[in-house]
């Protein structure tokens, strides 16, 4: 029982860690699969959660502050597009700039505006996503597995998090079912059989970027004013690119995507529950090394266990015309 | 539209006083072509004479800086693909525009998906695809993913993303490039049926044999200008070659009996994988002897590019054994050249020459380190531009200007720069991967006589090419590549449909 109770915990905790990854990891997909590379992704959900916990601060509204981080990051992210798509340039040298400036203003601007070491000030439980308790998960709370699902898994959690993961089915719709979707993967794959079809590349590419925006803005907000009562300076700390790694992981693919998010949720969960807890025949664990234990492996899985990945062919590469 | 009925039937295109420049470049002058309904036309001319930068003016892709054009007798402004394809233009595009990973019905629908949601647009397709398949005999499987299918039915599907889109002028661009004879041969039906159900079609090609064989009236191009237009019945391959070029040129190489001499270069069971652990040449034997010019003929990618690697050092073999002169050549393309190997890359741009670099520097590459162009321990730049302009004299590079960026010479000039480069080695193998690629017909023949001269000289020539007339031309012995074996050899004399079920793997 003790046990079942601490899987179901853990699990819980799970989701609600690996809910920014997935935001920022269908996020990338949308960027990446029309070819345009973005290891931006944290800068973006840094501004996201930056601009959430600021606009909730000011106005009171949950919604309001989601709404002002999806304008930030998708203004960021227009920003890398018109750069990378516009302009032709370097996606990574873009991508490098755009988490620069979002990590440099970010924590200047919170500075000078709140003067509290470049915090955004403490929200009260109504500026914030709140978790709704769902009908009897206390009283189911006693029954084994699926009453523990229930009531601490399902129910309990906020609705960012419902709607990260409705963000899965809704994304690999978009993607296979929808002519949105096959010329996204087609700009990703041939830009050039896109623009002879008729199609605008440029468009394609921005509208890509724009849906990678808001879902950035997502996670972002999810992090300053659902999962936490504030921005903190630097709050993403690499979950952009443990998104990106997921994302990599998942070979570009949204249901995978969602697996693999999950996974790093698992890993950052049992993390921080083996924090200061002796594990037999070892004994206690640094903390340091635990919270590492996602970055490792990430290099690890990387390096090896996910076989031949094959990005977009044509990612990274901006689209000209050839003469 | 309806008064012109009384008229002639016009043409189905018609283009007037067409002009436009990249920068400095002037790519058309003031041409003006009709084009009839319902008929095969052809246009040819050498590289960079204009043809393609009309077709894609005419479907779109650029706008013309002055000129009009007409379809069905209409003044009609194309912006862009999307109003071509609203005219009834479609083009199959020499460098297929479809996305490899995906089905053959998503690229036939990609850009005409009829709805926000794909199911019933593919449905949809489905049927219009196999009534098409009815119509035309043009058989693809709807389901099969791009990649997975062979160059003549990608063609195939491009030829049927044009017909769905409902095109009744089909324009395609040097088509033939990457068929072997039989699938050429099954095009120009498929042509010949589209044309008889009245579509118009027109033809861009630099091969006069294919113009001769399936287009009624024929177009010359030569330097952005329209020279003339002829019924094809009319005129000669002999008298298209001299309008191309502007002056009178050989087709068919003259060659003298040569008895080849002793063995240069011996491949033995010469495995060969690429990057991704493919196996592209699979245990492959043969010899060079001096004094011939072995051809090896073949569709691109049948692991021809692979083999010229391996015996040039730049590609390891996973196994097997290649001999130069009796001695092992070891894998180091620096190695092969001191023994007397040398190469003129398929890809002269990827392998062969560096364009941002001036001529003279060109032309020392690669032998760069010779005794020659040193003078202590700097290079000798005197010497080295006294060189090549002795090598651009006799290879009749022009403009004869050593100082001038490479990049700023035609293909031909380029390519004449690398074999002067190499022939002027005086190597004792001489490796040549598609000689003529990008080079115009005046250039071709000036290489083709360089080549027999070298097999004259008693050296031994291997010499790779997609284009079977070439290798028919200038071979003494014809060897033929699919799927990484050789799959036959035979006299330069065999028939081509033989030789072309040769290269479609068919055993000799």
């Amino acid at each position: 029982m003790e046990w079942l109770d601490l899987i179901a915990q853990v699990s819980g905790s799970a989701i609600r860690f690996s809910v920014p990854l997935l935001f920022a990891c269908l996020a990338g997909l949308y960027s990446e699969r029309a070819g345009v590379f973005d290891i931006g992704l944290e800068g973006k959900m840094l501004v996201g959660a930056f601009t959430a916990g600021t606009i909730a601060a000011l106005t009171g509204s949950a919604w309001l502050g989601l709404l002002a981080a999806i304008l930030a990051s998708v203004l960021f992210a227009l920003i890398h597009g018109f750069a990378s798509i516009t302009h032709r340039g370097n996606q990574i040298v873009s991508g490098v700039a755009i988490n620069f400036i979002a990590a440099g203003l970010t924590a200047q601007l919170g500075e000078t505006w709140f003067k509290l070491g470049g915090q955004t000030p403490q929200l009260t439980n109504d500026a914030r996503f709140m978790g709704y308790a769902w009908p009897f998960a206390d009283a189911l709370r006693g029954v084994p597995v699926l009453g523990q699902i229930y009531s601490q898994i399902l129910s309990g959690q906020n609705i960012l998090v419902y709607l990260a993961f409705l963000a899965v089915p809704i994304t690999w719709w978009l993607l296979y079912r929808t002519r949105f979707g096959l010329r996204l993967r087609a700009v990703g794959e041939n830009p050039a059989a896109v623009d002879t079809a008729g199609i605008s590349v440029p468009s394609m590419r921005y509208a890509a970027v724009a849906c990678c925006g808001i879902l950035c803005g997502f996670a972002g907000a999810y992090l300053s004013i659902a999962q936490s009562a504030g921005f903190i300076e630097h709050m993403t700390a690499g979950k952009g690119f443990i998104a990106l790694a997921a994302l990599i992981f998942a070979k570009w693919r949204p249901v995978p995507a969602m697996w693999a998010c999950l996974l790093f949720g698992v890993l950052d969960a049992i993390s921080i529950r083996l924090q200061g807890v002796p594990i037999a025949g070892i004994g206690t664990v640094p903390v340091q090394l635990m919270q590492a234990v996602p970055y490792i492996l990430t290099v690890v899985l990387l390096a090896g266990f996910i076989g031949h990945a094959v990005a977009p062919k044509a990612g990274g590469v901006p689209y000209v015309k050839e003469k | 539209m309806a008064s012109t009925k009384a008229m002639a039937a016009p043409p189905a295109i018609a283009l007037a006083h067409i002009d436009k420049r990249f920068g400095p470049v002037h790519a058309n002058r003031d041409i003006s072509l009709e084009i009839g309904k319902g008929t095969i036309h052809g246009i040819v001319g050498e590289n960079g004479a204009g043809k393609s930068t009309l077709m894609s003016i005419l479907f779109g892709f650029y706008q013309a800086d002055s000129g009009e054009i007409s379809v069905d007798g209409e003044v009609t402004r194309i912006m862009s693909p999307t109003d071509a394809i609203k005219a009834g233009i479609g083009m199959v595009h020499q460098h297929f525009m479809l996305v490899g990973k995906f089905t053959v019905l998503e690229n036939v629908v990609l850009g005409a998906e009829g709805g926000f949601v794909l199911n019933s647009g593919l449905a949809k397709a489905r049927r219009e695809l196999e009534r098409l398949e009815k119509d035309y005999g043009l058989q693809v499987d709807p389901d099969a993913v791009i990649d997975d299918l062979p160059v003549g039915l990608q063609q195939r599907v491009e030829i049927l993303k044009a017909l769905y889109r409902g095109a009744d002028v089909l324009i395609l661009d040097e088509p033939t490039g990457v068929l072997t004879p039989s699938e050429a041969d099954h095009l120009f039906r498929i042509l010949r049926q589209l044309k008889a159900q009245g579509k118009t079609i027109v033809l861009i090609t630099h091969k006069l044999k294919e113009i001769m064989a399936v287009t009624d009236r024929v177009s010359v191009m030569r330097r952005g200008e329209m020279i003339s237009t002829v019924a094809t019945a009319d005129t000669s391959p002999e008298q298209l070659a001299e309008l191309m070029v502007g002056r009178r040129v050989l087709l068919r190489v003259v060659k003298s009996e040569r008895e080849p001499g002793r063995t240069v270069l011996e491949v033995k069971n010469l495995v060969v994988k690429d990057a991704s652990g493919t196996t592209k040449v699979n245990g492959v034997s043969f010899v060079v002897r001096a004094g011939e010019i072995v051809g090896i003929a073949g569709v691109a990618g049948n692991g021809q590019s692979e083999l010229l690697e391996a015996i040039t050092g730049i590609r390891p073999p996973s196994s097997g054994e290649i001999r130069l002169n009796g001695k092992p050549l070891p894998c180091d393309a620096a190695e092969a050249r001191a023994q007397k190997l040398a190469h003129v890359p398929e890809d002269r741009h990827r392998l062969g020459i560096v364009t941002s670099f001036d001529a003279c520097e060109n032309v020392i590459l690669g032998y760069h380190g010779d005794e020659l162009y040193q003078k202590g321990i700097f290079q000798d730049r005197r010497a080295i531009r006294s060189d090549t302009e002795k090598k651009m004299q006799d290879f009749d590079v022009r403009p004869q200007d050593p100082n001038l960026r490479l990049g700023l010479f035609s293909g031909g000039n380029q390519q004449k720069i690398v074999l002067a480069r190499e022939i002027e080695q005086d190597p004792d193998l001489l490796i040549v991967g598609q000689p003529t690629r990008g080079v115009d017909i005046g250039a071709i023949e000036f290489i083709h006589k360089r080549l027999i001269a070298m097999r004259d000289r008693g050296k031994a020539v291997l010499l790779v090419s997609v284009e079977l007339d070439e290798i028919r031309g200038l071979a003494d012995r014809v060897l033929v590549m699919c799927g990484g074996d050789i799959t036959g050899e035979c006299a330069p004399e065999t028939p081509e449909k033989q030789i072309g079920l040769m290269m479609a793997g068919a055993a000799a």
